[in-house]
């Protein structure tokens, strides 16, 4: 369990955060640039010294201002994934994983750097340095210089920015992989609310230096704190296991239970999403019109009104969320416990591999 | 692209050219015109010559002596002044290169106004039993006054340009923070170490006037090469010329072998 409470000041931003995550999960901080996700990750590292903090992780106590206990980074042993992966540019790839093996016998260490680069599936690039190596190939060899020290924590800032779209979208799932697998906590950066779905077990939406709200992806899309939050989340993300069915469509059954279809060919363990203005909510005697072919029997859990729209939680096997103008939603008689279809195209359905 | 511009640039380029021809013609012409009037049999024939042989031995023993201080010392203090933030830093980082632009004379004048026999520390020099003055060891105190900021300052910005990520990262891994130094900065900046160290031997054999006045010019203790030259110029030009050639290809000789250690060094890891 990594516990932090942090303030300090960066720049014009006040920074002030209260958090925990258990062993083996993963909270994502999301937030715009600025918002201090960062400095929260440098604090627990030990790279950066708050105005005020406490940080303990599995019942060492790693920095308390007011005790005068603040522990060196080489103390605290965190891995910590950089946003630019911070090889270094003088040591080949596995040079660089041995440098995080110190508690192994020297004879030992480049067998088993090469053990850990062959597990990301980068061990032919074993004798290569840093600056030919492409930006997928540096975030393996990060990733498996991180986790050769036996890190307490893993922190990952904007694992995935350095990274095209093509091979950002193949690296997630690969790092999901990694995270699923890991047993310390871990902590993750992004700006990027799907990235924060797709790889954290929760979400912690930063604004200002502050945590605006905290669940998981689903929860802070159907009922988001505040019209900051429901901007910053977008879509609703669901999670479950794709197959191609007769008719060539792409049918995703939930975890949890129900299913959803969508048109982009995907297969194995996915994340769909689906932008919550997209998704339509009828009286639940409606007959089946238009060319919606997801349609869904919920009940109202909760109505936010943000400014002139209105973001519908709904209960589902996994929560969903709908938007909509403020005059239908009036129109349709919404209150939590209210009963309703909600319909969307699947064209509207975006399906990510994990 | 139309002729206009491409004329433009043509104009252009050839003035780049010509400064640079003339530079270079300006610049390589002495040393030049120093081979030329020397033979390679003239080269070893000074090198037959006593108090040729022993200047030179003299100057590479107080450089080597000087450079090896400059960087033992050197080296701690320019990471420092690289990678730290304190209050008066760049007071700090002037005064170190203050002896840059010290006239030679004035270098001399205040190596002896502070370690001279009547200096600031003359007295407690003397209790300790050293002397400086007019003594081979004096030579390499005026070597690191005047090569030392050659050095720091190379050094500060070799560590300066060093990613700080690195040393982030390397303090994460489980590294403290001497061996993120000897690991990672150190290792990161050796280019730049090299091109320092070379700079700073480079000056500390061509030193003149601090050494002159702070050491004398005593034969076979304080006549380094360039004393040697000087002292010679007069009487036996052809002498003093040889002298300078292999002053020149020893300096050429050191500053090739140095950069290419380092770029070996960097490329073996």
């Amino acid at each position: 369990m990594l516990s932090l409470a942090l303030e300090t000041r960066i720049g014009a931003v006040e920074l002030d955060v209260t958090l925990d995550v258990a062993d083996g999960a993963c909270l994502a901080l999301a937030g715009p640039s600025g918002a201090g996700k960062t400095s929260i990750l440098r604090a627990v590292a030990g790279l950066l010294q708050p105005t005020r903090g406490r940080v303990t992780c599995s019942e060492q106590l790693w920095l308390d201002t007011a005790a005068n206990v603040d522990l060196p980074p080489e103390r605290r042993r965190c891995g910590y994934v950089f946003q630019d992966y911070a090889l270094f540019g003088h040591l080949s790839a596995w040079r660089n994983v041995a440098y995080g093996l110190r508690h192994v016998p020297r004879r030992q260490r480049r067998a088993e750097a090469h053990a850990l680069l062959a597990r990301f599936g980068v061990e032919a690039l074993a004798d290569v340095r840093p600056a030919t190596l492409s930006g997928g190939e540096r975030q393996r060899v990060a990733l498996a210089r991180a986790l050769a020290a036996r890190p307490r924590a893993l922190l990952l800032d904007e694992p995935l920015a350095a990274l095209d779209a093509r091979s950002a979208a193949a690296a997630a799932s690969e790092l999901a992989g990694v995270l699923r697998h890991v047993r310390v906590p871990a902590l993750l950066v992004t700006h990027d609310f799907e990235e924060a779905a797709l790889l954290g077990n929760e979400v912690a939406v930063l604004d200002g230096g502050r945590i605006v709200q905290r669940g998981s992806a689903a929860e802070l899309a159907a009922a988001p704190a505040s019209p900051f939050v429901a901007d910053f989340t977008g879509a609703v993300v669901l999670r479950g296991t794709a197959r191609r069915d007769a008719e060539g469509l792409t049918r995703v059954a939930l975890e949890g239970g129900g299913e959803v279809v969508a048109l982009s060919p995907a297969g194995g363990t996915v994340s769909v999403s689906i932008h919550p203005w997209e998704i339509a909510l009828e009286p639940p005697d409606s007959p089946p019109s238009g060319s919606a072919r997801n349609r869904i029997a919920v009940e109202v859990t909760s109505v936010t009104t943000l400014g002139n729209r209105v973001r519908v939680g709904l209960a589902a096997p996994q929560p969903l969320a709908a938007e909509l103008t403020a005059a239908s939603a009036a129109r349709l008689g919404l209150a939590p416990g209210t009963r309703v279809i909600a319909s969307w195209k699947a064209a509207a359905t975006r399906v990510m591999p994990r | 692209m139309s002729g206009a511009r491409g004329r433009g640039r043509g104009w252009f380029a050839a003035l780049l050219a010509a400064a640079l021809a003339l530079a270079l013609t300006f610049l390589t012409l002495p040393i030049a015109a120093v081979f030329v009037h020397s033979s390679p049999q003239d080269l070893l024939d000074s090198l037959g010559d006593a108090s040729a042989r022993e200047a030179l031995r003299l100057s590479l023993v107080t450089t080597t002596i000087a450079i090896v201080v400059i960087v033992l010392v050197g080296t701690p203090a320019a990471y420092l002044l690289a990678t730290r933030a304190f209050p008066g830093r760049a007071l700090v980082v002037t005064l170190v290169e203050l002896p840059l632009v010290l006239p030679p004379a004035v270098a001399g004048i205040g190596l002896l106004a502070a370690l001279g026999p009547n200096g600031l520390l003359g007295g407690a020099l003397d209790d300790a039993g050293i002397q400086l003055v007019l003594q081979t060891a004096g030579v390499v105190v005026a070597l690191i006054f005047v090569a030392a900021p050659f050095y720091l300052r190379a050094a500060q910005a070799a560590f300066a340009a060093v990613d700080p990520r690195w040393s982030e990262a390397s303090r994460t891994l489980g590294a403290g923070e001497a061996r993120t130094f000897a690991r990672i900065a150190a290792p990161a900046a050796l280019p730049g170490l090299a091109a320092g160290l070379a700079l700073a031997w480079g000056r500390a054999l061509g030193e003149f006037g601090a050494t002159l006045m702070f050491a004398g010019s005593f034969r076979g203790i304080t006549q380094t090469a360039p004393l040697a030259i000087y002292a010679d110029f007069a009487t036996d030009f052809d002498g003093a010329l040889a002298l300078s050639a292999v002053l020149v290809a020893v300096s050429a000789a050191l500053l090739l072998s140095t950069k290419l250690l380092a770029r070996d060094a960097l490329t073996r890891a």
